[in-house]
């Protein structure tokens, strides 16, 4: 077996009397994409944010590669490799597209501290950055600033800015919410690509289930913030818990 | 050649040519408007584009608010008058001076941003507020060291004295040492506004701006966000600190109501924003139009008033005294006009 990756041990977070996540121990093996679901409110976005250190852990552990880094801030565990794309779109809306991924790309490449270069006289930074918009099929939109463009093309460029890290741990948290019929398939297409990093652990909150089907290997479930169910996609799908998790309402496309 | 050295031009034909006519008549100024007082104009222009500018390195492309930016500015002063108080006219003093309060500014800056941009932009806000009054405060009462409320006069090389002549004239105008002096702050004022256009364009400040549109996101994709607005903090002051010395060199006098007052903060914070915030040359263009309308409303409205005594009501409100209440309604008639400074307005003209 190999080693795990990632790991949570007995990871809680509490507000107030809420106990938004509720000891949930789990670990993420390198080559591994792992579906979060649950229904709204379960904890799954507060479950990532405790993962790359947006909030403290009231309780419990979390591991990258075997080491502990529970008490590190969200920057420091960036650069040991957990990379996260947000639920709510969050980029440099003044900063143009590609200005957006080569922050990236030199953050990932620990340039950031040079005071005298010219900013776009980073050849490599750049021609990254620019690959990766053609990938996206935002080229046109290079010089646009990120606050014109239009919902969809945001989505995409928060999914890029995570590809663009290169982390050993991804953090999708539902890439395609809010994406046109035709805008989706090109993220997944991207998200399925890394798939291919053998060393690489994917985590993609989503609740489309033909996504699911078509991308994870497992799947896990979060309900009232505790884990109710992990194991390959069709047993938990199959599962009463996992109906129970979403009370009675049919997964979305069933 | 700008773009060549920063990358970054003016970006509109119009904003192009107001800036090469403020670079030309800055540059050949003794010669272009002869006369103390345009000199004095000039020289305050060159200082106050570096101190506006190096604000806006820390307020628009990093987001930071502060009020001790007078502060670092006084420290840079003090530090040439001191020097020349006690070690005696020579460039040796002007010297230590300088790099004394440069090191003083960027020590100080140091502190109270390790110490408060850990937790919230507001809390160095007010910090910076604190700090700034008691170092103003020590400068009025420390009078045995500071002169206090009277400040320093000292004296500074003859070379750059008002006495020294050269028996040659350039185009009519005799070279004194006045003139020198104007020249040697006019070029030094030149570099530190390049070497600030270079910084904000350079791959630190770019994370600078990431840092300004959301720092949250900054911190998420790696960057050390304290470490960078610190190092931020510290540049700004320690170019804040040089136009301080500068200042010292030019005026030859040291005094709070020159160098701590919060009048000069406001009025940095104005040139800031109607220049338009976050494009280092919007602060040239907003120092520019102050000094120039600082020193020459109170004429152009003693004119007016001169013209319309016929008319009581008109001719009181143009009353020089009134010069401070017309400066009000011009910046408020421009915030409205242009939110995002003149430097914005033009530039968003161009790109249509
Ligand atoms: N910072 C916070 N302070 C207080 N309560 C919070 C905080 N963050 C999350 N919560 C609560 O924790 C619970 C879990 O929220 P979370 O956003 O993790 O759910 P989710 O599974 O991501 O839901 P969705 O599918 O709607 O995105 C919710 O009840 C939420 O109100
Ligand atoms: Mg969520």
């Amino acid at each position: 077996m190999t080693a795990m990756l990632l790991e949570t041990e007995d990871l809680t977070v509490r507000f107030g009397g809420h106990v938004a996540v509720d000891a949930v121990s789990c670990g993420f093996r390198a080559g591994e994409l792992t579906a979060i679901v649950g229904p709204n409110g379960a904890g799954k976005t507060t479950y990532f944010n405790l993962i790359s250190g947006q909030i403290a852990a009231s309780a419990g552990r979390v591991r990258l590669a075997g080491r502990d880094i529970t008490l590190l801030n969200v920057s420091e565990r960036c650069r040991l490799g957990l990379g996260r794309a947000f639920q709510l779109t969050n980029l440099f809306p003044g900063l143009s597209v590609l200005e957006n991924l080569r922050l990236v790309v030199q953050a990932r490449r620990g340039r950031g501290f040079s005071l005298l270069r010219l900013a776009g006289s980073d050849r490599e930074v750049t021609r990254e950055a620019e690959e990766l918009l053609a990938r996206l099929r935002l080229e046109a939109l290079a010089e646009q600033p990120v606050s014109e463009l239009s919902h969809g093309n945001q989505r995409k460029l928060e999914v890029a800015l995570l590809i663009a890290l290169d982390p050993l741990v991804y953090m999708f948290d539902e890439p395609t919410a809010g994406m046109s019929l035709d805008e989706a398939p090109v993220v997944l297409d991207l998200i399925a690509g890394l798939k291919a990093r053998t060393d690489r652990t994917i985590l993609l909150v989503e609740h489309k289930m033909d996504v699911i089907r078509s991308l994870a290997d497992r799947i896990i479930v979060l309900h009232n913030g505790a884990l109710a169910a992990d194991g390959p996609p069709e047993a938990v799908m199959a599962s009463a818990v996992v109906q129970e998790a979403y009370m009675g309402r049919e997964l979305e496309d069933v | 050649m700008i773009r060549l050295f920063s990358g970054d031009g003016p970006r509109s034909t119009i904003l192009a040519l107001i800036l090469i006519v403020i670079g030309l008549a800055l540059a050949f100024a003794p010669f272009l408007f002869p006369g103390v007082r345009a000199l004095e104009t000039a020289a305050r222009i060159c200082i106050f584009v570096v101190l506006a500018a190096s604000y806006d390195l820390l307020l628009g492309y990093t987001g930071i608010v502060s009020f001790a930016h007078t502060m670092f500015f006084g420290l840079g002063a003090y530090g040439v008058a001191l020097a020349s108080t006690h070690m005696g006219r020579g460039f040796t003093a002007l010297g230590v001076g300088t790099l004394a309060g440069l090191a003083a500014a960027v020590a100080l800056a140091l502190v109270i941003g390790l110490f408060s941009l850990r937790v919230r932009a507001i809390f160095f806000a007010m910090i910076t507020l604190a700090v700034a009054s008691a170092v103003t405060v020590l400068a009025s009462q420390l009078s045995a060291v500071t002169g206090g409320e009277d400040g320093l006069v000292y004296q500074i090389p003859r070379a750059l004295g008002p006495a020294m002549r050269l028996d040659r004239e350039i185009a009519g105008v005799t070279i004194t040492g006045k003139i020198l002096n104007y020249y040697v702050v006019f070029a030094i004022s030149l570099v530190l506004f390049l070497l600030m256009l270079r910084i904000v364009n350079s791959p630190f400040g770019r994370v600078l701006q990431a840092i300004r549109e959301n720092d949250f996101r900054a911190e998420a994709i790696g960057y050390r966000v304290v470490r960078y607005r610190v190092t931020a903090t510290c540049l700004s002051a320690g170019f804040a600190a040089l136009a301080g010395s500068l200042w010292a060199i030019w005026l030859r006098y040291v005094g709070p109501g020159t160098t701590l007052s919060f009048e000069i903060m406001l009025d940095i914070l104005l040139m800031v924003v109607i220049g338009g915030m976050g494009t280092i040359w919007g602060a040239a263009l907003g120092a520019t139009l102050m000094v120039l309308a600082q020193s020459y409303l109170q004429n152009l409205m003693a004119l007016a008033a001169g013209a319309t005594e016929a008319l009581p009501i008109l001719s009181r409100l143009l009353d020089p005294d009134r010069w401070l209440l017309w400066l009000g309604v011009l910046f408020i008639l421009s915030v409205y006009f242009f939110p995002t400074g003149i430097v914005g307005r033009l530039r968003a003209r161009a790109a249509r």
